[in-house]
């Protein structure tokens, strides 16, 4: 039985499983490359820098998996980063209180944020891309309000917390122990009736309701958790940076799509995982670095990143489509 | 107490009336049958029923009490289940996730996967159905097993009221078997099944009654032991006035125009029929028989895997609508939005898109030529437009469909293939329409004709081919009347 699941999971997962098999050649090309420069192996360093350097994309493209997961788009992902990156490095104190009363106004922020989406795609009956990069601009310009000059404060304790690491394993950084936390979060969330309907109305709107599901509700819902997911990249970004920048999450918006697609998400809806979407971001984080070990000029990291992520995406069709004839 | 009831339902789709003024009652412990014409209005009715959309006016109730369904979970909640025409099966997720949607077993907050696996098992071995793997997706799954998922899934539920949207048409014979003991239990336990099929015998051996539509409005509700199939086909095709219809041109020249030889497709297993030039010959048939995968296989969309299609001897490249073009071959189909027309632009330029080399020089269009061209097509099939520059979108679809067939007037189309094209026109266009497809053939085209409403079929054709799961099953070539065509159509395949 359990190995007969094991099966149809395999079969059925093949995108997630080309992106999880993409990560894996990303870190091993990384560590070669890391080796033959510098003469040793990556270390405890870096680790943390990669995977700190990752988890604000990560957060987001976690978010973003939800939206398309209902065959929708999120583009204001990078406008809520904006702004609530600049609200944590604006309001944030050092005291405790203040640290987890701001923190949590951040992610309050990213929920309403994402909720106002959702309202406007549902009751307004608006096209997911129309809303998203008409809210991408109101909260670009609401960020430069609350912080017209890069800065602002995030107080150490929060940073250390956040991307530093734990006093006694010291060679384990935090933001592994809370990327650990996600994927198990998100495996939980996937056995919740609400995602099933979320997967049910990707998967086909007009069955999914006939079959009794709620539409708005699963829309609101994955709207505003993208809105929240949004809100912490950016609260984790502003802890990463120990400031505040109020146009930096902008370009959130395509990194977070290019990870869902990295992560074998199908934007049509309905198909994919989370899990894949992070590890979409790790394989963007991975790429810069072994664009920059194997000498790349930095002026032509964006070109490269584009035809990688063609090459990705044209590759992971190829052997999915192989593996189908060959079933 | 009749357990469920519409009252004076009515329901029009942007300005197409679907149901008019439409009554119908079944109760409970009996198998009542829908029976008509495609477009009669069964499944508009069945979804109001269901709760699917509301409708305009009109009244449902449940066990004689009203009720109001926003949304089809009210209908589920009011004890009704259905298993509509276009599935409403999820692809990409497992059968067990399909069949438990909406309740799926619980431990805490998640979703017990374990059981839901085990749950699914007990809702095949309940139904007697083997051979369904739970945990394989639905959209890997042959249709015929996929109807029976979508069958399984609402009956499952244990509705007292059940509508079924032609659940036969994808089954095998041994499942229409299987759904028949379905049914009777059912009744047994004093549920209301209604469900529709096209099949006559199927509906004699199953239904307690049996209610026509015909044109959206209800005809007539009799005992099916006192229904006799030339009474049904009568109601359900009614007696209308054929005087719109114009005397299809004899047929003079002898020339086979167009054969097909044993093409092989997606729903067509080796077809072969010829048509000879001037010639109008009806595709008829139930709907869903191979007709438009005969269609869009002639048209170069399909693909054909064996077989050889020939106009005028010349065997015919069909890879592309281009080379079918090429080869003289040109589909006009029901969909004119998404299939033919590009509603932005001006009347000009949808008239002249296929012609446009032949208007233009050194890669210009001469707009004198141009205008010349189309000018004399808009007066000659009097297409209703204040200019040829209007935007098409802005005619009436009656009007854009003669665009449609006044764009391949001016190609040297030899094989015409006319899809439904007379769907949602009002009446007086279509006599127009009626009249062209008679020139066309005048002209010496060869014609191929599919409708949904089968007395065009029968006053416009010189001939009909009845088509049944993508073969060719007879041909009628006298006495063509709707009565005959239905009759065909509907009738069990005799030894076979």
């Amino acid at each position: 039985m359990a190995r007969l699941r094991l099966r149809y999971y395999a079969v059925q997962n093949v995108p997630l499983l080309l992106s999880l098999g993409l990560f894996v050649a990303m870190v091993i090309l990384y560590i070669i490359l890391f080796a033959l420069k510098q003469s040793r192996l990556p270390g405890a360093f870096e680790l943390l820098t990669t995977v700190n350097n990752t988890l604000s994309v990560g957060l987001s493209a976690i978010g973003q998996t939800f939206v398309v997961l209902t065959g929708g788009i999120d583009l204001s992902v990078g406008g809520i980063v904006d702004v609530t990156n600049s609200v944590a490095a604006r309001y944030m104190g050092d005291s405790p209180g203040s640290i987890a009363l701001v923190s949590l106004a951040t992610l309050a922020v990213g929920a309403f944020a994402g909720l106002t989406n959702g309202l406007l795609v549902v009751y307004g009956r608006l096209q997911p891309i129309i809303v998203t990069l008409a809210t991408l601009a109101i909260w670009e310009g609401i960020a430069l309000l609350v912080l017209p000059q890069q800065g602002g404060s995030i107080p150490p304790a929060l940073t250390a917390i956040l991307a530093g690491t734990l006093p006694f394993l010291t060679w384990l950084p935090n933001s592994v122990i809370i990327a650990v936390l996600l994927v198990a979060g998100w495996q939980l969330l996937r056995s919740t009736p609400f995602l099933t309907g979320v997967y049910a109305i990707g998967n086909d709107e007009r069955a999914a309701r006939a079959n009794g599901i709620s539409v708005a509700r699963a829309k609101l819902g994955a709207y505003t958790l993208a809105g929240t997911c949004a809100g912490a990249a950016g609260l984790y970004f502003a802890a990463a940076n120990t400031s505040g920048d109020a146009t930096s999450g902008t370009p959130f918006t395509l990194t977070s799509i290019a990870a869902v697609v990295l992560g074998g998400v199908s934007l049509f809806g309905g198909r994919g995982s989370a899990i894949g979407s992070l590890a979409g971001a790790f394989i963007l984080t991975l790429l810069l670095n072994v664009l920059f070990f194997a000498g790349v000029n930095t002026q032509l990291q964006e070109f490269f990143q584009g035809l990688f992520l063609i090459l990705a995406v044209v590759a992971s069709t190829l052997v999915r489509r192989s593996l189908q004839r060959a079933r | 107490m009749k357990a469920i009831e519409g009252v004076a339902l009515s329901k029009s789709f942007g300005g197409v009336v679907a149901l008019r003024r439409a009554s119908f009652a079944a109760d409970g412990g009996e198998v009542h049958a829908l029976v008509g014409e495609n477009g009669a209005g069964k499944s508009t009715l069945i979804k109001l029923l269901s709760g699917l959309y509301p409708p305009d006016s009109g009244e449902i109730r449940v066990n004689d009490a009203t009720v109001h369904f926003a949304r089809p979970q009210d209908a589920l909640v009011s004890g009704i289940g259905t298993v509509f025409q276009e599935l409403t099966l999820l692809p990409f997720m497992t059968v067990a996730e399909n069949l438990m949607l909406g309740r799926e077993p619980r431990s805490g907050p998640f979703i017990d996967r374990r059981k839901l696996i085990t749950a699914a098992h007990e809702l095949f071995d309940d139904a007697g159905i083997s051979g369904i793997e739970p945990l394989e997706l639905v959209g890997n799954l042959p249709l015929a097993q996929q109807q029976i998922v979508e069958i399984v899934k609402a009956v499952s539920r244990k509705p007292r009221i059940i509508f079924m949207d032609e659940p036969t048409s994808a089954l095998a014979e041994h499942s229409v078997d299987w759904l028949f003991g379905v049914i009777k239990r059912l009744r047994a336990e004093g549920a209301c099944i209604v469900f529709t099929s096209h099949r006559w015998n199927e509906i004699k051996g199953i239904a307690d009654r049996i209610t026509v539509f015909r044109n959206g409005e209800w005809v007539a509700t009799s005992q099916a032991a006192e229904l006799s199939e030339g009474d049904a086909v009568e109601r359900m095709t009614g007696q209308r006035l054929d005087v719109l219809f114009p005397k299809p041109a004899p047929v003079t020249d002898q020339t086979q125009r167009l054969t097909v030889e044993g093409v092989t497709a997606k729903k067509l297993p080796a077809i072969s029929f010829g048509a000879r030039a001037g010639e109008v010959l009806g595709i008829g048939g139930l709907a869903g028989q191979g007709q438009r995968e005969l269609f869009l296989t002639l048209f170069g969309v399909n693909p054909h895997t064996a077989g050889t299609v020939r106009v005028d001897g010349a065997a015919a490249h069909l890879r592309t609508p281009q080379e079918a073009i090429r080869a003289g071959i040109a589909l006009i189909p029901e969909d004119r939005k998404t299939e033919g027309l590009l509603l932005p632009l001006s009347v000009r330029q949808n008239l002249a898109l296929a012609v446009l080399k032949r208007v233009s020089r050194n890669g210009f269009v001469r707009r004198a030529a141009e205008d010349a061209l189309v000018g004399s097509m808009v007066t000659s099939l009097a297409i209703k437009t204040p200019n040829p520059g209007q935007r098409v979108g802005a005619l009436s679809g009656g009007n854009q469909q003669k665009v449609l067939i006044g764009r391949w007037l001016l190609t040297d189309a030899r094989v015409l293939l006319l899809y439904d094209i007379t769907r949602g026109v009002d009446v007086g266009t279509k006599r127009d329409i009626y009249l062209l497809i008679r020139r066309l053939s005048e002209e010496g085209r060869t014609i191929l004709l599919y409708s949904t409403d089968t007395e065009e079929i029968a006053h416009l054709c010189h001939r009909v081919l009845i088509m049944r799961e993508g073969r060719i099953v007879s041909e009628l070539q006298h006495d063509l009347t709707p009565e005959a065509i239905v009759a065909a159509a509907i009738r069990v395949p005799v030894a076979s």
